[in-house]
């Protein structure tokens, strides 16, 4: 920024008045909070019917949710399925991770392509070929199959974020460490493991959200027991319990956010 | 060898793992597609033969859907890309010290619950919704507009706004690597700022403009959920006749070739996607 217009086109250079691009950002990002905001609305609306105009504020719906034992139930479904499957996914990503970021084998980038591969599969195709192996297997669905496919969908994420933290550092620290007299798995165990911690943690939360939002997969393979998203989705019909289940899906909303903002927070902390 | 062991001890979980809940379910699938009627037991010896994929490509609808959805896609992919790109821009360019708590904003909605923001739709466009009710509130119309919801228009937007922000990403990350020096020089010979943008910035920015659209595009194509939702019958997508083959129709074998058709033309894109963009220049620094 030494020239005298360079300013003009150094990243975000910010004139102090609104340009049309700010404008255009501005209007996006309402529209985009428009119909959270309308979910927010209803979840502390009087009025049982979804429409204008609004009846009274209320935080009845919010009692109420402590009430129906189905949907807590269905919320402690998810919870059990979330945290199991990106427990699975963050241990399978980090082996993966440090397979790929560590040793030289011809089959390298087949086991990366392997592993990421879940990315491009759609959700029904994968989702259809879980059921008829299930089916085949003679295994009934639960919650098990569920956490099973999250575990397949959630790995790519750990994976890609826990290569990018062993991508960041040299090996030079293991090689000491092997230099004076560590095994191999010694120096993943003390060295490697405390160093990318913090992704691990990272991948884990982003695998927990990617698990507890998701539908297109339990749906199939959910048995008696449902995930939330699924228990919603059978809700839908009946009109009457939706503001209930708006108070929930806001406050699991506001959960979720908690844990991305965690997560994002760990994943840029270096030391 | 040490190492080695540690090798296998890596290597062994993922790979059995991959193995038997993602691999052999694939080919499981593949293999059901073969069988040439849904009569018999699931294990039971079957002749293999293409009849499925031929009846599946014989009905003209379900070629007519395919060739719908990827039109669909194709429009979903197009918006979000086109209507993101000004956004990255300004979070790049225009907005200063803050862009990061502007890109968080624009980002939050994303990781909000997917069905619950395809539900917010429900509610927007529904007859008795939030802009129906708001517009014979207002005395604007007499009766419920009812083209709004159950339609592929539906389907359409809402998939547009689900993926907005995530279009976003990719660009941003195109557009933070192009070096201002570049614009700079443009600047010294004497190009205008559109010729700047249209001749070096936006070329530069290429590769992000099309990771966005194939990260659209790919899941669009095998959208079912959000027609469920908003697109009722008239609404659906490839992948609602999938879904009926799986559970209410149960043809399970021709269920299993539409679906093949859709993973393979899946793979193909990828395949061709990853050729026309250079993916690693967008990761690597």
């Amino acid at each position: 920024m030494d020239t005298t217009d360079g300013t003009k086109f150094s990243r975000g250079a910010a004139g102090r008045r609104p340009t049309l691009l700010g404008l255009y950002y501005l209007a996006l990002i309402s529209l985009l909070y428009l119909p959270i905001a309308i979910l927010f609305l209803f979840s502390v609306n009087a009025n049982t019917t979804l429409a204008f105009p609004l009846g009274s504020l209320t935080l009845n719906w919010y009692q109420k949710l402590f009430e129906s034992s189905a949907l807590l139930r269905a919320a402690r479904n998810s919870l059990v399925v979330a945290v199991g499957s990106s427990f699975v996914a963050t241990a399978l990503g980090t082996m993966v991770a440090i397979l790929v970021a560590r040793y030289h084998f011809r089959a390298k980038n087949l086991v990366l392509a392997l592993a990421v591969l879940p990315l491009i599969v759609p959700f029904i195709v994968l989702g259809v070929a879980l059921l008829l192996l299930f089916a085949a297997l003679g295994i009934d669905r639960s919650l098990w199959t569920v956490g099973v496919a999250h575990t397949i969908v959630s790995l790519p994420f750990t994976l890609i974020i826990i290569l990018a933290r062993l991508a960041g550092f040299d090996a030079s620290l293991e090689e000491a460490a092997m230099d004076l007299g560590a095994s191999y798995l010694t120096t993943l165990r003390r060295i490697v493991l405390p160093l990318i911690t913090p992704a691990m943690v990272a991948g884990w939360l982003t695998a927990f959200t990617v698990s507890f939002d998701e539908f297109a997969l339990a749906l199939f393979l959910a048995g008696t027991e449902p995930t939330f998203p699924v228990y919603l989705f059978s809700q839908l019909r009946f009109a009457s319990r939706l503001p209930v289940l708006i108070a929930l899906a806001v406050l699991l909303m506001t959960g979720t956010l908690t844990l991305v903002l965690i997560a994002e927070r760990i994943r840029r902390t270096d030391y | 060898m040490d190492r080695r062991t540690t090798f296998w001890l890596l290597c062994l979980p993922p790979l059995l793992w991959l193995s038997l809940f993602f691999v052999v379910p694939l080919l499981l699938m593949a293999a059901f597609s073969l069988r040439p009627d849904v009569r018999g037991e699931l294990w039971q010896w079957w002749t293999p033969t293409l009849n499925q994929y031929a009846r599946a490509l014989a009905t003209g609808s379900f070629s007519r859907l395919l060739g719908i959805s990827t039109l669909m896609a194709l429009g979903v992919a197009v918006s979000a890309t086109v209507l993101a790109y000004p956004v990255a821009y300004f979070l790049v360019w225009r907005a200063g010290i803050r862009a990061g708590l502007f890109l968080l904003l624009l980002l939050m909605p994303f990781w909000t619950s997917y069905l619950l923001r395809v539900m917010a739709w429900k509610f927007m466009l529904g007859s008795e919704g939030v802009i129906n009710s708001f517009l014979l509130y207002l005395g604007v119309v007499d009766n419920p507009l009812t083209i709004l919801l159950y339609n592929r228009g539906a389907v359409v937007v809402t998939l547009i706004y689900v993926w907005i922000p995530f279009a976003a990403l990719p660009i941003l990350v195109a557009l933070q690597r192009i070096d201002s020096s570049l614009q700079e020089a443009a600047a010294d010979l004497g190009a205008s700022p559109f010729w700047r943008f249209w001749r070096v910035t936006f070329p530069l920015s290429l590769p992000g403009v099309l990771a966005a659209f194939f990260m659209v595009f790919i899941p669009t194509v095998g959208e079912y959920v959000t027609p469920l939702l908003v697109g009722g019958s008239r609404g659906a997508m490839y992948g609602n006749i999938i879904q009926d083959f799986f559970t209410k129709a149960a043809n399970w074998p021709l269920g299993a070739a539409l679906g093949m058709i859709m993973l393979v033309s899946t793979i193909v894109l990828v395949a061709v996607a990853v050729r026309v963009v250079d993916l690693r220049s967008l990761v690597e620094q």
